[in-house]
């Protein structure tokens, strides 16, 4: 996050959500980069769009991500966002504005509820 | 349906699948290098399974900072091998016997056309050129797959690219996959398959058919995919110990979009800092006098025979600039060998260039190869973000082997026109 912000690591605090624009966690395959959001306490993550490995590592490692193309470029820093994950809506209670977030299928909810793949994971072969 | 839906739905079990739909499928093979198997055996542990599903069907390769560079590395690349022979896997590559990753496997005949390959790299999708569905996973994903034999898929939409005419001298797939991304975007197809087609396609060897899909992923593509023709037939038949399955689409299947290019209109092309999809024609660069330090040869995209040869061929009787370090780096221990039995060390020698043992190296500024602050490369690698070959303030120019030859002895980017070939 230090190319992108270089006071990141020290203004981050636990229950930010990241507010970003297209193709966020364009790169690698490298899980190390949801990690790290997760490990500095982020709740969730939201972005216009999503590259599709980091999409896949978030959901597998348990961090909340939600996908919402009309996401105006006006959110600010430090504006106030609420996630509504089952309406699929994400407000931003500083500017009273509203915005459509895609569903989150049910089966990656689950992957979500269990806790990651590793958890849901064992549990698919504990079943066996 | 379309080929990439008919393996995903063979996988899944189903006798279809469509767009959106999540599901889950049997993974025919899987891989992981020193960077990303050492979380997935981590993530493998916690799982608690017995074992893996299949020991003969996943492979452990140790090629992006090995020759183990430094002590890290070296505990990175034991983990991998001492999990290897706990579970007994039948394909675990050691130094001297590896290659690059994504050039090896297809080399080896482990990977096939119709397979479902899942890879912790993101250029797994290099593998769509045998006609088989191959992407990029986390290392979550692939310590669940190595325990089940199974990942779970999102079907992508699909776009399709139809090449046609033939191309002028030097332009090859790794110009037609720059100029698709210049076209498209580094996002252009997110989360879809790129389908890729057309008699332009058809006359590609496997090696340049195999650069192209290596490079769906800068366009955000989940897979790149080539339906397997006579040339995949050859390749795999004396390859191949298991047997492997040519699907097709259907006339009727769907795309979300349809693109086509006239080859003989795409020039020798070059992507310039700091994204894949900032292209230009290395003609017009040839007037900006831009000057380079050091010049690669190698990596998953262009590090295979074929690629040496096309250097070679612009190097011979050439010298590298003097300001230039040019590095070449062949793929795989058997390209390292047929390039050396061929000749073209000599050539390589002779112009002032080093040659490598095969890793990925300076691809992803790793090692053998690290730009320092201000210094700028060309290179037949896959990215050019910045900071990617080194220090944040280098730079990198992407673009196939001839044009990088050529640069090297140039000291600037150009063309090998310019050097009257």
């Amino acid at each position: 996050m230090e190319d992108a912000d270089r006071d990141f690591p020290g203004k981050v605090r636990p229950g930010d959500i990241i507010v970003a624009g297209k193709n966020f966690g364009c790169g690698s395959s490298r899980e190390h980069a949801p990690i790290a959001i997760k490990g500095a306490g982020v709740q969730a993550v939201v972005a216009k769009s999503f590259a599709r490995i980091f999409y896949r590592n978030a959901f597998n490692i348990g961090l909340p991500i939600f996908e919402s193309p009309d996401l105006p470029d006006e959110v600010e820093e430090g504006d106030e966002i609420e996630i509504d994950a089952d309406g699929g809506v994400i407000k931003d209670a500083s500017r009273g504005a509203e915005f459509r977030a895609e569903p989150i299928p049910p089966f990656m909810q689950g992957l979500i509820a269990a806790g990651g793949l590793v958890e849901w994971t064992k549990k698919k072969l504990a079943s066996r | 349906m379309n080929i990439t839906e008919k393996i995903l739905a063979a996988h899944a079990g189903k006798d279809g699948v469509s767009p959106g739909e999540l599901i889950n499928a049997k993974v025919d093979f899987l891989l992981a290098n020193d960077i990303t198997a050492p979380i997935a055996i981590s993530e493998f542990k916690k799982i608690g399974a017995p074992g893996v599903f299949d020991r003969d069907r996943i492979a452990l390769i140790p090629d992006h900072f090995a020759p183990q560079k430094d002590i890290k590395a070296a505990e990175q690349c034991k983990l991998m091998r001492e999990f290897s022979k706990q579970q007994g896997l039948s394909n675990y590559f050691e130094v001297g016997r590896m290659g690059v990753e994504h050039a090896l496997l297809p080399e080896q005949g482990l990977v096939l056309p119709g397979d479902l390959i899942i890879g912790a790299d993101s250029h797994t999708c290099t593998y769509g050129a045998l006609g088989a569905f191959s992407t990029g996973v986390g290392s979550t994903d692939l310590a669940a797959a190595m325990a089940t034999g199974e990942c779970w898929f999102k079907v992508p939409e699909a776009m399709k690219f139809i090449y046609y005419g033939t191309p002028q001298k030097w332009v090859t797939g790794k110009d037609f996959i720059l100029h698709t991304i210049g076209d498209i975007g580094v996002d252009g197809a997110l989360y879809m398959s790129m389908e890729l087609e057309g008699e332009a396609i058809t006359e590609l060897s496997m090696h340049a058919r195999l650069t192209m899909c290596n490079m769906a992923i800068e366009a955000g593509a989940k897979n790149g995919i080539i339906a397997p023709d006579a040339a995949t037939e050859a390749y795999v038949k004396e390859r191949a110990k298991r047997p492997y399955v040519f699907y097709s689409s259907d006339p009727d299947a769907t795309y979300v979009d349809t693109r086509e290019y006239d080859c003989s209109k795409i020039p020798l092309t070059v992507s310039c800092p700091h994204l894949p999809s900032n292209t230009k024609p290395a003609e017009e660069l040839s007037d900006f006098d831009i000057r380079i330090d050091q010049a690669v040869v190698g990596s998953c995209t262009n590090g295979r025979l074929e690629d040496l040869r096309e250097a070679a061929a612009v190097l011979k009787g050439n010298t590298v600039h003097p300001d230039v370090r040019m590095i070449v780096i062949p793929a795989t221990q058997r390209i390292y060998r047929q390039a050396m039995e061929e000749g073209l060390f000599g050539i390589f020698l002779d112009a002032g260039a080093s040659v490598s043992t095969p890793t990925c190296g300076p691809c992803l500024g790793g090692h053998m190869g690290v730009l320092a602050a201000g210094e700028r490369a060309i290179a037949t690698t896959n990215r050019n973000f910045r900071g990617r070959m080194g220090h944040p303030e280098s730079e990198v120019y992407l673009s196939n082997p001839a044009v990088a030859a050529a640069s090297a002895v140039l000291g600037r980017i150009g063309t090998p026109q310019e050097l009257g070939l």
